[in-house]
């Protein structure tokens, strides 16, 4: 017998009640699917590779749909700078004129600073390598803040890896394919930033709540915050290097500590992704485990010139010391007194 | 007479949501202001359990919450939950919302719409840890409801375009 023939021939389920069938499967697979999302963990394997699949293909399909608003943002720039070209060109003159000293001093202080350095044989940090990106789509709601960038692993970007542009820091990398990378910012809910108070090297978590201010918490000591404070990268955790410029610190309304990011004084355009993941990359273990003055049992013997140089130097060293020294017991009064020794 | 298929009202609007979503993600600035992010889907999740019941429109609404979870870098379900959350809900009133005067359509909808993004706060709450910024939620909320004359549009373009759901 086939089945039309049967006694379910004339059964019809109402089509409402069918949409609500898929509706509630629909409903429960979310709720599943939000219970087993390991978007937060700093891993590659969180990342996944379907939503690095998505990104690649994401990437380039923004390029080509955003065209259009790309040259609106372009001709809305250049009118605007047409139309305040005086008074850039007025305040960039002031700003300036207040630079050049400091840039002096700078100089001077760097110099300086090499020179203590040198002497006292600091294991500084070595220059971390970039890795230039655009971004080119952004969710800026209140439930994500996060930029996709045109770099990938085929730049050696990675997950962790900080992101600054020319104000500040912005961000880290939480997912990387080959060509397109995806940045979350220090204003994303999820964002938990080690940073410190550079007037009082007090230490603070910043983070973020989908607002244009991200908030400054755990703050450690008492009034080691003011508004104007410059705060920055504190790289506790290895996260991120010590110092990066974040942003200047601010009363909300709501009373909290927030801070008024960098970042935010242009549109972020072009990044720089800092191929930084950990103290760990910047020196071999053997040589961070190595005690302070090793160094100094791994220096070459000096040459028999440099000897003879060192022994002169040593004995006129003495033989000055010793005649700045007063005699303890003069055989005629001293015509005058002594001079103290130094 | 020209029966309106599910290609017409369903995957044509659903591919404009997802050009447009993509659009506005385009991180540029016009005059000072940056662009407005609302979520379109909800327009759809709003209008078409009203223009007719149908099993393709929730498993489209399902893709859809996926892709603005993908595109946008969220939590993967949160989306998806909160467009099938505002279909079941219209779904279940459709009887009463038929015919009904475009200023109640719109009450309505604001209601739904409120009801999806406070459970997307819940959510985002719970996964982070942390509450995330009323002023920020409203800056969503607000582009949204704006939106509400596309979904009347499309309740008045295909409310009658197939006699079999009258």
């Amino acid at each position: 017998m086939a089945f039309r023939d049967g006694p379910f021939e004339s059964l019809k389920v109402p089509l409402a009640w069918t949409a609500a069938v898929v509706t509630v499967v629909a409903i429960i697979a979310s709720i599943l699917m939000i219970l087993g999302d390991r978007r937060h963990d700093a891993t590659g394997e969180a990342y996944g590779p379907v939503r690095a699949g998505f990104d690649a293909g994401a990437g380039p399909v923004n390029g080509i749909l955003a065209w259009p608003v790309r040259w609106a943002g372009n001709a809305t720039d250049y009118v605007k700078g047409y139309f305040f070209a005086v008074s850039e060109n007025r305040r960039l003159r002031a700003e300036l004129e207040d630079l050049r000293p400091w840039r002096d001093q700078a100089i001077a202080l760097k110099n300086v600073n090499g020179r203590y350095e040198a002497m006292l044989g600091l294991r500084t940090e070595p220059p971390v390598a970039m890795a230039t990106a655009r971004s080119i789509s952004e969710s800026r709601g209140p439930f994500i803040n996060a930029r996709l960038l045109d770099a990938g692993t085929s730049k050696g970007v990675r997950i962790g890896n900080p992101v600054i542009n020319e104000d500040g820091l912005v961000g880290r990398v939480v997912g990387a394919t080959g060509g397109v990378s995806r940045m979350l910012l220090l204003t994303d809910v999820a964002s938990r930033t080690p940073v410190l108070i550079d007037r009082t090297d007090a230490r603070a978590m910043l983070t973020g709540d989908g607002s244009g201010n991200p908030r400054l918490e755990f703050v450690r000591g008492q009034d080691s915050v003011q508004a104007g404070d410059r705060i920055l990268s504190s790289g506790d955790g290895g996260g991120f290097p010590r110092g990066l410029p974040i942003g200047v610190a601010a009363k909300g309304i709501d009373g909290s500590w927030r801070v008024k990011l960098f970042s935010d004084r242009g549109a972020v355009d072009y990044v720089r992704v800092l191929l930084f993941q950990d103290f760990g990359q910047l020196v071999t273990p053997d040589a961070l485990n190595a005690p302070p003055l090793a160094g100094l049992g791994a220096a070459p013997a000096p040459t028999a010139a440099a000897a003879a140089a060192i022994g002169d130097a040593a004995a006129r060293r003495d033989r000055a010391a010793a005649a700045a020294t007063p005699a303890t017991t003069p055989t005629v009064p001293p015509a005058a007194p002594a001079r103290p020794a130094e | 007479m020209r029966v309106v298929g599910p290609t017409q009202w369903v995957f044509y609007p659903a591919l404009v949501a997802i050009a447009l979503t993509v659009l506005l993600a385009t991180p540029v600035e016009l005059f000072g202001l940056k662009l407005p992010e609302p979520v379109l889907p909800l327009i759809l999740a709003f209008a078409w359990p009203l223009i007719r019941p149908s099993m393709i429109a929730p498993a489209v609404l399902f893709g859809l919450g996926l892709f603005l979870d993908m595109f946008w870098g969220g939590t993967l379900g949160l989306w998806p939950l909160c467009l099938l959350s505002v279909y079941g809900v219209v779904l279940a009133s459709r009887n009463l919302l038929a015919g009904q005067e475009t200023q109640i359509l719109f009450v309505w909808y604001a209601l739904c719409a409120l009801a999806a993004f406070i459970v997307a706060y819940l959510v985002v709450t719970l996964d982070a840890g942390r509450a995330p910024s009323l002023l920020s939620l409203l800056g969503q909320v607000v582009p949204t409801l704006l939106l509400f004359p596309a979904a009347d549009w499309m309740i008045q373009r295909f409310d009658d375009g197939d006699v079999r759901f009258r």
